[in-house]
């Protein structure tokens, strides 16, 4: 686990809705982070702005475990944030993991405009 | 004289009568027999039985002596000494002594712990009433069998493997049973939401009454139990409730003995403990930070603790995947390892909704991770060994769904599975047809089609779920000169159209998203942002009143009733009816435009004034104030009645003929609130000059001298249509009917995302005419259906939401505290 990384415990899995998602907001101008759950209790992190035109992905339908952006209907993947079908781009992903029934994310996104992996 | 010393038997003392203590003896025995001397000390009066079958126990399948594993005779002709009742209380660890609760001493050279674990009982008000019971052990199931003697109503508080079993159980001894259960689906620890809902229909048939998302409050009574309140108030009355929320690992003992104990007694993999002449084996231990309930990996500790008391070599414990079947007769469930799925995994779902099967795959890496089989899991077993040995499933993906049988190479793809079935293999389960009878028919009639096949055989002519086979049964059996049917399915997710999943949820009685979703096979697991949608207005459409919307299903906007803008922000416009609004709302909206600093305000087409920009965190507090004034959400964000846009009438206009903005009013108000399958704009003109523009509306009145017109169909957007004159009345209520019924019509006819434009072209203006104009019987009936399902349709969504109603859509989480590491 990468050491810089600085955990934050934002509650139980039920504070966020199955198939959808909750806002987290950030300082110093930072985009603010989506944490979704999916239909299978899976929770994932995004940077809440679609590649696309930057709408608010914690807005969209959650649907497996992708997420549909609501100003154009990109479908990004949750796990990498990368846009799935012919579209390219990629919301950043931030660490999430659910510890003992807690919820807690990173606030440093995995990778920074860098591409979408795995 | 010298004499050889006696090799002094080495003493080893078992804590625990279970069955993970008894199965470590018995490998024990099996690799040395009479390498110890073994005392066994168990807390229950009783030898040593299963205690998985104390299910088949409490439904009276089985009785005690059926599911005992080990009777006294096998104490006694191994040697054992066994001490029934008498629980340890004590192990002194410096002078290696155990001491039972009766005062029974018992030294030893190794000592086993595996004292198992306790039912977890929430500490709710009430907890401690008698009629509180638990279901662990055979003196619980004597507790429920006594109060099922008493008949009456029983409440089991957990919704997992063993509260299911209770659950059931006591319904077989005649109980009334309702299951508590916090989560959204039963069993979410072991099955998927599909899967979990299943069998909560299939046990809701057997008469138990299933409450999910259900959280207990108190348990209720004064000198007994006497009901359980929940969280939201609800009462259910309760002459027994039986916990069955989970079980902890019972390390009591070792924590007063000083030993290291976590969440259960740490052991390592060759299951010691902090203490090397201590050994702990089964539901007490914690192993890498695991603790275990099945048994499976109960048995996989014992031998390895029986190899390392047996002085034999050892690989360790390795947690191995597990799997789970319910224990409930006529209920087939199956589910092994990482059933979820998640990141890096491939789902691969089968459902066959005549059988009422539901399987699904979940695969990483080419290979087995996980499986969710209900309704058939009798390729379970094969699975789970797919699972076990990580083989290398790839060359069987396509077939996979189908089980063993279809897992030989030359059935490599579902149409060739198809081919390769047998001609009695029944292929329309609502029919019973089976696939001779199909291919018979298609060769000696003729058939080219699906729709013949369903005409001469009947198969694929109900449910339709079949369809797909058929057509592969067509396509092989002709060849070449068989060309698929153009059916354009909703989405991706399914095969079906949407008129098919119109009709299958009246017929089927589908009335749920995840029912519909079984019921018409869908290939995936929730759906996706096409099909969800839709579903959610086609099930609002058919159960008003009975079907719960699903907001996670719902567009953003009519979510938070408000409208997406390009900056995420959102603009929010209040009804004014038929355009009419007077100084105090245009005060309160003037308020709320500078209280929430709303950068734009502007007048719409349809005669309403936006409020752009405004942050979603704000919505419920400017709703708030608008509701304050007496204003209700204006609808201008969702797929239903947007505004009914009117002249001023021959109030006002000296060329009026009609009260046009009177007539706006009153149908506004009867059709507000209305969900359709899109949008539906309405228009009212108090004479042909038509100011109100009502001819390019999808429902339009132009007042004349004799009365009203009544046009249908128009739209303004990119394909300007004007409307088609669907016919002319004469009374105030013969518009508000006609209009009811068309607007009926079209939500039971329209396809969802389809404007009443492209609607009426589709189906004719004849047919509607048919059916609003000629037929009076049936506008009648068209009319009531629509205020019947508007009675359940005109709550103020505003009002619902700033008072709170999932208030968690517009609250960031709060950040409290950084997490522990």
């Amino acid at each position: 686990m990468d050491q810089t990384l600085i955990w934050l415990d934002i509650g139980t899995l039920d504070d966020i809705p199955r198939q959808g998602s909750r806002v987290l907001h950030r300082d110093g101008g930072l985009v603010p982070i989506a944490v979704f759950r999916t239909v299978d209790d899976q929770v994932f992190a995004l940077e809440d702005r679609c590649p696309h035109k930057g709408g608010p992905l914690s807005d969209g339908i959650v649907h497996g475990h992708r997420v549909t952006c609501p100003l154009h209907n990109w479908v990004i993947d949750l796990a990498t944030g990368g846009a799935t079908g012919p579209d390219e781009g990629c919301a950043g992903s931030i660490p999430v993991e659910v510890r003992r029934g807690r919820v807690v994310v990173a606030l440093t996104p995995r990778s920074t405009g860098g591409g979408c992996h795995g | 004289m010298t004499h050889t010393p006696f090799p002094m038997r080495r003493r080893l003392v078992v804590i625990g009568n279970g069955m993970a203590g008894m199965r470590t003896v018995e490998e024990l025995l099996a690799r040395a027999p009479g390498r110890y001397d073994i005392t066994v000390f168990g807390a229950e009066p009783h030898v040593n039985y299963n205690r998985i079958m104390l299910s088949p126990l409490l439904s009276g399948e089985k009785t005690f002596a059926d599911i005992v594993i080990n009777d006294r005779a096998w104490y006694t002709d191994n040697g054992i000494t066994l001490h029934a009742g008498d629980p340890v209380v004590a192990i002194d660890r410096a002078n290696r002594v155990v001491r039972s609760a009766s005062g029974v001493e018992a030294p030893y050279e190794c000592l086993l712990l595996a004292t198992g674990s306790d039912p977890i009982i929430i500490p709710v008000p009430g907890h401690t009433l008698p009629g509180v019971i638990t279901f662990r052990d055979v003196a619980d199931v004597d507790a429920m069998l006594a109060a099922a003697a008493r008949g009456g109503r029983a409440v089991v508080i957990g919704g997992g493997l063993l509260g299911l079993e209770a659950a059931v159980g006591l319904k077989a001894r005649g109980m009334e049973v309702t299951v508590l259960h916090l989560a959204g689906h039963l069993m979410e620890r072991q099955i998927d939401v599909s899967a979990g809902w299943l069998l909560a229909e299939d046990l809701k048939r057997r008469g138990l009454d299933v409450r999910l998302e259900a959280d207990t409050a108190e348990i209720v009574g004064i000198d007994r139990v006497e009901g359980v309140r929940l969280k939201d108030d609800t009462m259910i009355a309760a002459d027994v409730v039986v916990m069955a929320v989970g079980i902890r690992p019972n390390a009591r003992l070792a924590r007063d003995s000083g030993l290291a104990v976590n969440r259960g007694v740490v052991v390592d993999d060759l299951m010691a403990t902090s203490d090397p002449a201590i050994l702990a084996v089964g539901e007490c231990v914690e192993h890498r930070g695991v603790c275990h309930g099945l048994v499976a990996p109960l048995w996989d500790m014992a031998r390895v603790c029986a190899d390392r008391l047996a002085g034999l070599d050892t690989s360790g414990y390795e947690p191995a995947a597990t799997s789970t079947k319910l224990k409930v007769t006529g209920v087939d469930l199956f589910s092994a390892g990482d059933f979820q799925g998640g990141p890096d995994c491939e789902d691969i779902v089968f459902r066959d909704a005549g059988r009422g099967v539901y399987k699904r795959i979940v695969l990483r890496d080419g290979k087995l991770a996980g499986a969710v089989l209900y309704g058939d899991a009798t390729d379970g077993a094969w699975y789970f060994q797919l699972l076990r040995e990580g083989a290398d499933v790839g060359a069987l993906r396509d077939t996979l769904a189908f089980g063993q049988a279809y897992a030989g190479g030359a059935q490599a793809n579902p149409s060739a599975a198809v081919a390769a079935l047998p001609d009695t293999a029944e292929i329309c389960g609502c029919n019973g047809v089976c696939k001779g009878t199909i291919v018979t028919a298609i060769t000696t009639q003729g058939l080219t089609t699906l729709d013949e096949v369903k005409a001469h055989t009947k198969a694929a002519g109900s449910c339709g779920s079949c369809s797909g086979l058929v057509e592969h049964l067509l396509a092989h059996t002709l060849g070449e000169g068989y060309e698929a049917q153009a059916v354009k399915p909703v989405c991706g997710c399914t095969d079906h159209d949407h008129d098919s999943v119109r009709r299958l949820i009246a017929a089927k009685g589908l009335k749920s998203i995840p029912a519909v979703m079984q019921g018409l096979e869908w290939k995936t697991p929730d759906g996706c942002h096409t099909c969800r949608p839709a579903l959610n207005y086609y099930l609002l459409a058919a159960w008003p009143g009975e079907y719960e919307d699903h907001a996670a299903s719902r567009f953003i906007n009519e979510r938070v009733h408000a409208n997406i803008q390009k900056d995420g922000t959102f603009s929010v416009i209040p009804r004014m009816w038929g355009g009419l609004t007077n100084p105090r709302e245009l005060r309160a909206i003037a308020d709320v435009a500078e209280r929430y600093a709303i950068p734009t305000l502007k007048v719409t087409g349809g005669q309403r004034i936006d409020l752009l920009g405004v942050r979603k965190e704000d919505l419920p507090a400017v709703w708030a104030d608008l509701n304050a004034a007496g204003m209700v959400s204006g609808h201008a964000y969702g797929k239903s009645l947007r505004t009914v846009k009117t002249c001023v009438g021959n109030e006002w206009c000296r060329f009026g003929t009609q009260a046009s903005m009177e007539m706006g009013v009153q149908l506004e108000r009867m059709t507000w609130g209305s969900w359709t399958p899109h949008k539906f704009k309405m228009a009212v003109s108090g004479c042909p000059r038509n100011c109100a523009e009502a001819t390019i509306k999808d429902f339009g009145v132009v007042a004349t001298d004799g009365g009203w017109d009544l046009h249908v169909g128009g739209n303004g957007g990119i394909h300007v249509r004007a409307t088609d004159l669907l016919c002319k009345v004469t009374t105030a209520e013969e518009v508000i009917e006609y209009c009811g019924a068309f607007m009926q019509l079209y939500r039971e006819e329209g396809r969802y995302l389809e404007r009443t434009a492209p609607w009426l072209e589709r189906v004719g203006l004849a047919h509607i005419q048919a059916r609003v104009v000629d037929d009076a019987e049936n506008r009648r009936l068209l009319f009531g259906r629509f205020m019947a399902s508007q009675r359940h349709a005109q709550s103020d969504p505003w009002a619902e939401r700033a008072a709170g109603k999932e208030a968690h859509e517009f609250t960031p989480i709060p950040i409290t505290r950084q997490a522990a590491e």
